[in-house]
């Protein structure tokens, strides 16, 4: 019911405020690159971008560890029409407005380290900090867009791989792999971005009990709350930094998943209470004559 | 071929490049290079209208003499402060090392290595059997870290020559070349013998080779990344005995125009794609590793 009314609010915009398909750009030569559009800006034709997106696609399924072909796999595939998609969510929410006039980056000089280690706990910014301890990476790690043309869209792209791992914070989904592909789920059900979605391929490299947990329990939870929650795209983290994540959650409209490292410690736990008991009985019958 | 006058001093040739020069002609290489390949009229033309001064011209020269008062050389297609060049080549290859074998093969679709048989075979190192009190040759192999050259050297001198005392010097000026060339060489007969071994150097600076020590000097794909050119032919010419062979294997221009149309939408489209790929390198290490 929720997912209905949400693409039918979508088509009952007037046309000027609906999404762009195509941009204006006329294709191009390699031998002859139009001019950045900002710094960094690498402008490429069809053919390159295809290719490269296609490219990317399989050498991150076989080495996951490439978060630089992961970046250019959803650079290249967000245009046409999806982070044009995006860019207008972000337009027809006010503080998604404020976000791109003035366009906040994320870095280590802006989140200030001290001051999120001396937040109490359960708040977003302590969340925020304790992942970043626990994957020993810096808010600096992350690749600048190159790919996207639209400069507006360019920092859209951007704000949302900064912003990743505060959605870490907000699901309490934990960094490995199983938890990666259900925020993954999640994001792709609530930005609509094609990198997400692929990403979710990923599944074919998680074992047989880790997929089965997602496909019952984590992918439903994904596409439910993804679809019927808010853009979390639009909300500003600076601001929201010692607010309680629960606190923000319930204003965002989404629900919390069944926490995946209690459950698979508790799994861990009974598997070697299961095998402790299996290796004395074992030892009982030798022992029988 | 038009009738207008065409004036060619320096040869062009097609790809790869393949010029052997005996140690006196090294010294030729020091002359300025002129080209001039038509006298068209409307080509003058432009030329005469570019050094037309403008009102605003004055202060943007001398920005830009500003500017080139540091001294800079060729990186690719841009031009970087000297003392940029050697660290930005260092990086470039640190990073790359052991994926670089794979890159070479993806981005010349596998043809680098014929590129590389025939600079050997045309070389043909090893001593004649027929020659009376030969002494061992000795091959300095610069920019040579992962070792292709130096194993294909040793291999044509042993099997088809019978040579089995010519010795390869492995020259290279980053550690991580180096390290993968010694492991490559763990698969070579000559890993632990004599007849190969590995110098950490800078081609400008070969203060460990002795001066007309070396029978063949060799750089394959390796002049481009000398920050100062001169100054490695220089310890060429030192290091060469008289009579000694310097031999260049380097990528040049395409004369038929359609294949350099072909060519140079791989370099610019393809190439860059291949290196972000496989390495995470889009720029820099296409054009080292590549393209004019």
């Amino acid at each position: 019911m929720a997912y209905a009314s949400a693409s039918r609010r979508l088509l009952n915009l007037p046309p000027s405020q609906r999404v762009t398909f195509f941009t204006s750009t006329r294709g191009f030569s390699v031998l002859n690159r139009p001019p950045p559009n900002y710094e960094g800006h690498v402008p490429l034709n069809v053919f390159e971008r295809g290719a490269l997106a296609a490219g990317s696609a399989v050498m991150s399924l076989l080495n996951p560890r490439r978060g630089d072909l992961i970046a250019a796999l959803g650079e290249t595939t967000a245009t046409p029409y999806f982070i044009y998609r995006l860019r207008d969510a972000m337009l027809c929410n006010p503080t998604g407005r404020r976000i791109l006039r003035d366009r906040p980056r994320i870095t280590s000089k802006s989140m200030s380290v001290e001051k999120l280690r001396a937040l109490p706990e359960n708040t977003v910014g302590q969340a925020y900090m304790d992942w970043l301890d626990r994957e020993g990476v810096s808010p600096d790690t992350r690749d600048s867009v190159k790919y996207i043309d639209n400069e507006e869209c360019a920092y859209v792209m951007q704000r949302y791989r900064e912003s990743h791992d505060f959605y870490h914070a907000l699901t309490g989904l934990p960094v490995f792999v199983e938890g990666e592909v259900a925020l993954k789920a999640f994001e792709f059900a609530n930005t609509l971005l094609p990198m997400t979605g692929l990403s979710l391929f990923a599944v074919t490299r998680m074992k047989p009990a880790e997929r089965s947990r997602f496909w019952h329990t984590y992918l439903p939870w994904a596409i439910g709350n993804g679809l019927k929650s808010k853009e979390v795209i639009n909300v500003y983290w600076e601001e929201e930094l010692e607010r309680d994540v629960a606190d923000l959650r319930a204003e965002l409209g989404l629900e919390r998943p069944p926490d995946l490292r209690d459950t698979r410690k508790t799994l861990r736990e009974q598997r070697k209470t299961a095998k402790e008991k299996s290796e004395k009985m074992s030892g009982l019958m030798a022992d029988s004559p | 071929m038009s009738s207008r006058a065409r004036l060619r001093i320096r040869q062009h040739i097609k790809i790869p490049c393949i010029s052997r020069l005996s140690s006196q002609l090294q010294a030729k290489l020091a002359a300025p290079i002129l080209w001039r390949t038509s006298t068209q009229l409307s080509r003058r033309l432009l030329a005469a209208k570019q050094h037309q001064r403008c009102l605003s011209c004055s202060v943007r020269l001398a920005q830009e003499q500003a500017k080139q008062d540091a001294k800079t050389t060729h990186f690719g297609f841009e031009n970087v402060p000297e003392s940029d060049k050697e660290s930005r080549v260092g990086a470039v290859f640190s990073s790359v090392a052991s994926s670089y074998d794979t890159m070479n093969d993806l981005m010349s679709l596998y043809i680098h290595r014929l590129w590389k048989d025939r600079f050997v075979r045309s070389l043909n190192p090893g001593l004649h059997p027929k020659i009376s009190n030969p002494t061992p040759q000795t091959i300095l192999d610069i920019a040579g870290g992962t070792g292709d050259i130096a194993f294909r050297l040793l291999l044509h001198a042993s099997t088809i020559n019978n040579d089995h005392t010519s010795r390869v010097i492995v020259s290279d000026i980053n550690p991580a070349m180096l390290s993968e060339g010694k492991k490559r060489s763990q698969d070579t007969p000559w890993a632990w013998s004599e007849r190969l071994s590995w110098v950490e150097a800078n081609a400008e600076k070969l203060s460990m080779i002795e001066d007309a020590s070396i029978d063949l000097y060799t750089v394959a794909f390796g002049i481009r990344n000398f920050t100062n050119k001169q100054a490695a032919l220089n310890e060429a010419f030192r290091v060469l005995k008289p009579g000694g062979v310097f031999a260049c294997l380097e990528f040049s221009k395409v004369n038929n125009a359609v294949l350099n149309g072909a060519y140079k939408r791989w370099s610019f489209g393809a190439i860059p794609l291949i290196g972000q790929l496989v390495a995470g390198d889009r720029g820099e290490l296409s054009i080292s590793c590549g393209e004019y």
